[in-house]
């Protein structure tokens, strides 16, 4: 039973459709990651799955019990269990670092404070940022916001992260602080959802990729089948334009 | 006219007449402070019940809506005098500084909801979008995400009006309720010069709204730092 599965799911904006006849199915420990050109409805997938666009049609499965996200119950037990960081951070601009990190878990949870924060502690020194406990996003370049937004999201204990073009609002020179950080936790085994744009790295550290095209999933493989052999015009023509990119 | 002013000014400058304005200024402070504190609170609600989402709420949401727009498009002095009417209406038997407490609270209930809600509307959206996937409810996330960061934009157009809402206090002495305007009427048909009765008045607001004035910078200062949060 794969641990996430995704069937024919439609969504739209107003009248505008973004996706349309959306399957994709994640096993426990894949890092899959999403390509394909601006506006294609790799984000809009994201968004979706986390219930912040509700579906036309279609249905999530997450361990054989299926989401409703008409019922704010089911909802919940879907978010408590799936975590999404954003390509804008969205870090809570009136709390330091420290409590970015620890709010959920404390008021939401109910977790033991004291309990959340050694652990808050101990994600944000494994992203970097041991002595920003107390800085206020402001304060922090983007990069480090960013650190903080995937350890506000870890801090969550969520069996499947969701990562939203991460690294697209960095300066270049950010990227890769980042991505590290990504890299480790798909050491970890992490179960992912990945959207970027990062093309080396994706082909790096998924386990399969989907590439989407016009709200729709065109092609799904290994990295190595997507990148090297594509068999789907659409997937063939992607692939041609970002080697001539790089 | 200033032979006459230092003339008349021994017999108006009374212990009496002192104590007559200073009741009507502290009539004048409460029918303010009443009017701004209940109206920011009031209006904060009107906005809770605005902001919310889904068919449950349809009902409270048009009312709020409905409340805001009224009272915000009625002159001030139609507001109380309605408010006066109506509770001659229904018999009431209360006080006409409290007639005129109410309504003026209408009325910045409805402007104070307008100010909170673009307060509101200023912060950005993905604060919201963070917060649903991490769960939190509508309440919570309006009260520690949304309102901690929205209340340093209300501040600024919050005092301006606050500075106004003082100067709208003086409809009150149209019903009669004893405040400083109503006190410079009694003055002058005492038989006092209206230069020293309504020049008193005018010191006397100032004497009120400029306190009032410096807070709001004050306060507005005190959160500069914090305003890149």
């Amino acid at each position: 039973m794969p641990h996430l599965e995704i069937t024919n799911l439609d969504a739209a904006y107003k009248s505008q459709p973004v996706l349309s006849g959306v399957s994709l199915s994640v096993e426990k420990g894949e890092v899959v990651s999403l390509i394909g050109p601006s506006g294609s409805g790799k984000s809009t997938l994201l968004r979706v799955l986390v219930g912040l666009l509700p579906p036309r049609k279609g249905t999530v499965v997450l361990d054989g019990t299926p989401v409703d996200y008409s019922d704010q119950r089911s909802l919940r037990a879907l978010r408590d269990r799936c975590a999404i960081v954003f390509q804008q951070f969205n870090l809570f601009r009136n709390m330091d670092v420290l409590r970015n990190v620890t709010i959920a878990p404390v008021k939401i949870k109910k977790r033991d404070r004291r309990e959340v924060e050694a652990e808050a502690e101990a994600l944000l020194a494994k992203v970097g940022l041991g002595d920003k406990l107390r800085a206020y996003p402001s304060e922090l370049s983007g990069g480090q916001q960013q650190r903080v937004a995937i350890a506000r999201a870890l801090a969550l204990r969520p069996e499947i992260l969701l990562l939203d073009e991460v690294t697209s609002a960095l300066d270049p020179e950010l990227v890769q602080e980042v991505l590290d950080i990504i890299r480790l936790l798909v050491g970890e085994g992490m179960t992912m959802l990945v959207v970027s744009h990062e093309m080396g790295f994706v082909r790096e550290v998924s386990s399969r990729v989907a590439l989407m095209s016009a709200g729709a999933i065109v092609e799904i493989g290994s990295p190595a089948q997507i990148f090297d052999a594509p068999k789907t015009e659409r997937a063939k023509d992607f692939v041609a334009k970002i080697l001539r990119a790089h | 006219m200033w032979a006459r002013l230092a003339d008349e000014a021994p017999r108006f400058f009374t212990y009496y007449n002192g104590i007559f304005l200073l009741q009507a200024m502290g009539a004048t402070l409460l029918l303010s402070l009443g009017g701004c504190l209940a109206g920011s609170f009031f209006g904060l609600l009107l906005v809770l019940l605005r902001k919310t989402k889904g068919a449950l709420f349809l009902v409270p949401r048009a009312l709020a809506w409905g409340f805001v727009e009224f009272f915000r498009r009625v002159p001030p002095l139609v507001v109380l005098l309605l408010a006066f009417f109506a509770s001659n209406l229904v018999k009431m038997d209360v006080s006409l500084f409290l007639v005129a407490l109410v309504a003026l609270t209408f009325v910045a209930t409805a402007f104070m909801a307008e100010i909170i809600r673009a307060g509101i509307e200023g912060v950005h959206p993905n604060q919201w979008d963070s917060a649903a996937t991490m769960n939190f409810g509508y309440l919570r996330t309006m009260l520690t995400i949304i309102l901690p960061q929205a209340w340093k934009i209300i501040l600024p157009p919050a005092f301006s009006f606050f500075l106004l809402f003082v100067k709208d206090t003086a409809f009150a002495s149209q019903l009669g309720t004893l405040e400083l305007t109503y006190a410079g009427k009694v003055l002058t048909s005492r038989g006092f010069t209206a230069v020293l009765s309504y020049g008193s008045i005018l010191v006397l607001y100032f004497a009120l709204s400029y306190p009032l004035a410096r807070f709001g910078a004050w306060l507005e200062d005190r959160l500069a730092p914090s305003g890149n949060h």
